[in-house]
């Protein structure tokens, strides 16, 4: 299905683990180090340099871009790494978040809780994911390069939904289906 | 006695990083597509169908394969009638630096583990040197991402250990890997020798091009069959292929051990061979 930002509450209700989606509209990316800061910042009660509320965030570090392009290769990183940093921000808003790879059992609640989304992007996939990105800037920490938070303005960009609000994990029910190991 | 410049190695370098990144080999892009005919999951048969997709895009366009441009890992094998002038780890990173700039590639090296702060060329590689007889000089390149390769795992067995106690190690290595280190993933194991001597061989294993033992084929085989038992599948989305394949190096060891490590590699398996 085809589907535009931001997710409201609406929208998320209708996302189901499985689900295969077309995501248009603005995104930000952010991973380890951008999340640090940011969960530094809200430690602290300081103001964050973008805004979190409805927010979806993209885990990647992207390639730089030959002349002319909006970005370089773009696909996502692993999203555990960031599951340390993802209550503060869930608790601030966010409201989806497109990775690689499962998340802890306390996201997989948080996210249920808070009524979010965690969707998954094609891991490798990254030559043909820049394709759908068509505007990119850089919004916060420019000094952390590739780890900068960056605004992008995505163009059908191909998700897979795994974690819903119903507390349904698609990797383990892909597994489950698919597992010949007994017991 | 051969004399090369180091200035040619750097400029063979530059250009093998950039081929690897922008180019999956032929021998992977026929597994993918195998394996979009072996898998049942319709979901998993499209993140294969993409892969491909994004294979040809890189390549047509040369940008890289994956975001992710990894940590450059290089297996030298240099002949005794070789001299290089200049320093050979000098003429390796300097063609790094010029490959990651001139490719378009991300710098995705810190200098220090604990401050973090980017090289912003890519360097230093992670480099072997083996010294081999003749005139030789050979580059074995692995362009390494991190997703994979913090999933691995090395286990000290026992002497006594069986292959099912090793297969079922190098299983919960993948259970645990999941969907985090993009499946399918081609598995290198390294099998004796010591510690660091079998995590050595698992990341060389990746590179390995066939396997000449053929009870170590059998074991290679057996274990790709129990990996695509656990439901993982392309991208963790569920199926029967969670690995291309599994690759062993053995070495001898000491009575009391058996060392054990798993290298995951992604499947975005990016290497290169050059000779100079």
């Amino acid at each position: 299905m085809n589907l535009e930002t931001p997710l409201t509450e609406n929208k998320i209700n209708k996302l189901k683990a499985g689900d295969k989606i077309y995501l248009s509209g603005y995104l930000y990316t952010a991973r380890d180090q951008a999340h640090k800061k940011l969960c530094e910042l809200i430690e602290n009660n300081e103001e964050l340099p973008i805004n979190i509320e409805n927010a979806i965030i993209y885990y990647t570090g992207p390639a730089p871009a030959r002349p002319g392009r909006v970005i370089g290769p773009c696909g996502p990183t692993t999203s555990y790494r960031m599951d340390k940093y993802t209550p503060a921000l869930l608790k601030m808003g966010l409201k989806a978040m497109i990775g690689k790879g499962q998340r802890s059992k306390r996201i997989v609640d948080l996210i249920k809780e808070n009524k979010a989304v965690y969707l998954a992007a094609t891991g490798g996939a990254a030559a043909l994911l820049s394709k759908r990105i068509i505007d990119s800037k850089v919004v916060a920490y420019p000094k952390l390069d590739t780890e900068a938070i960056r605004l992008l303005k995505v163009s059908d960009f191909p998700l897979v939904v795994i974690n819903d609000i119903y507390g349904n994990d698609l990797y383990d029910m892909g597994k489950n289906k698919y597992s010949e190991i007994s017991g | 006695m051969r004399e090369i410049d180091g200035e040619i190695i750097s400029k063979n370098i530059s250009q093998a990083v950039q081929n690897a990144n922008f180019s999956l080999d032929l021998k992977l892009l026929n597994m993918l597509e195998d394996a979009v005919k072996k898998e049942q999951s319709l979901l998993g048969k499209n993140i294969l169908k993409s892969l491909i997709k994004n294979a040809q895009i890189a390549e047509q366009e040369k940008i890289a394969i994956c975001q992710d441009t990894g940590i450059v890992v290089i297996f030298i094998k240099i002949g005794n009638q070789i001299q290089i002038q200049g320093d050979l780890y000098k003429a390796v990173n300097r063609g790094i630096k010029v490959g990651y700039n001139k490719g378009y590639l991300r710098k995705s090296v810190v200098k220090d583990p604990f401050n973090r702060e980017n090289t912003q060329d890519n360097t230093p590689a992670i480099i072997y040197i083996e010294n081999v007889l003749g005139d030789s000089l050979e580059f074995n390149i692995l362009i390494k991402g991190a997703g994979s390769e913090n999933m691995s795992r090395i286990n000290m067995f026992n002497p006594t250990a069986s292959k099912d106690e090793i297969i079922d190690f190098i299983i919960d290595t993948v259970q645990r890997a999941g969907a985090s280190a993009c499946p399918p993933y081609i598995m290198g194991i390294g099998i004796g020798g010591t510690f660091e001597k079998a995590a050595l061989l698992s990341k060389k294993a990746l590179l390995k091009e066939k396997t000449e033992d053929p009870s170590i084929r059998i074991f290679e085989k057996r274990i790709l069959k129990e990996i695509n038992k656990t439901g993982i599948g392309p991208g963790g989305l569920g199926g029967k292929v969670t690995a291309l394949d599994v690759r062993i190096l053995k070495h001898s060891c000491h009575i009391a051990s058996l060392p054990v490590a798993v290298n995951i590699n992604c499947h975005a398996s990016r290497h290169i061979k050059i000779s100079i």
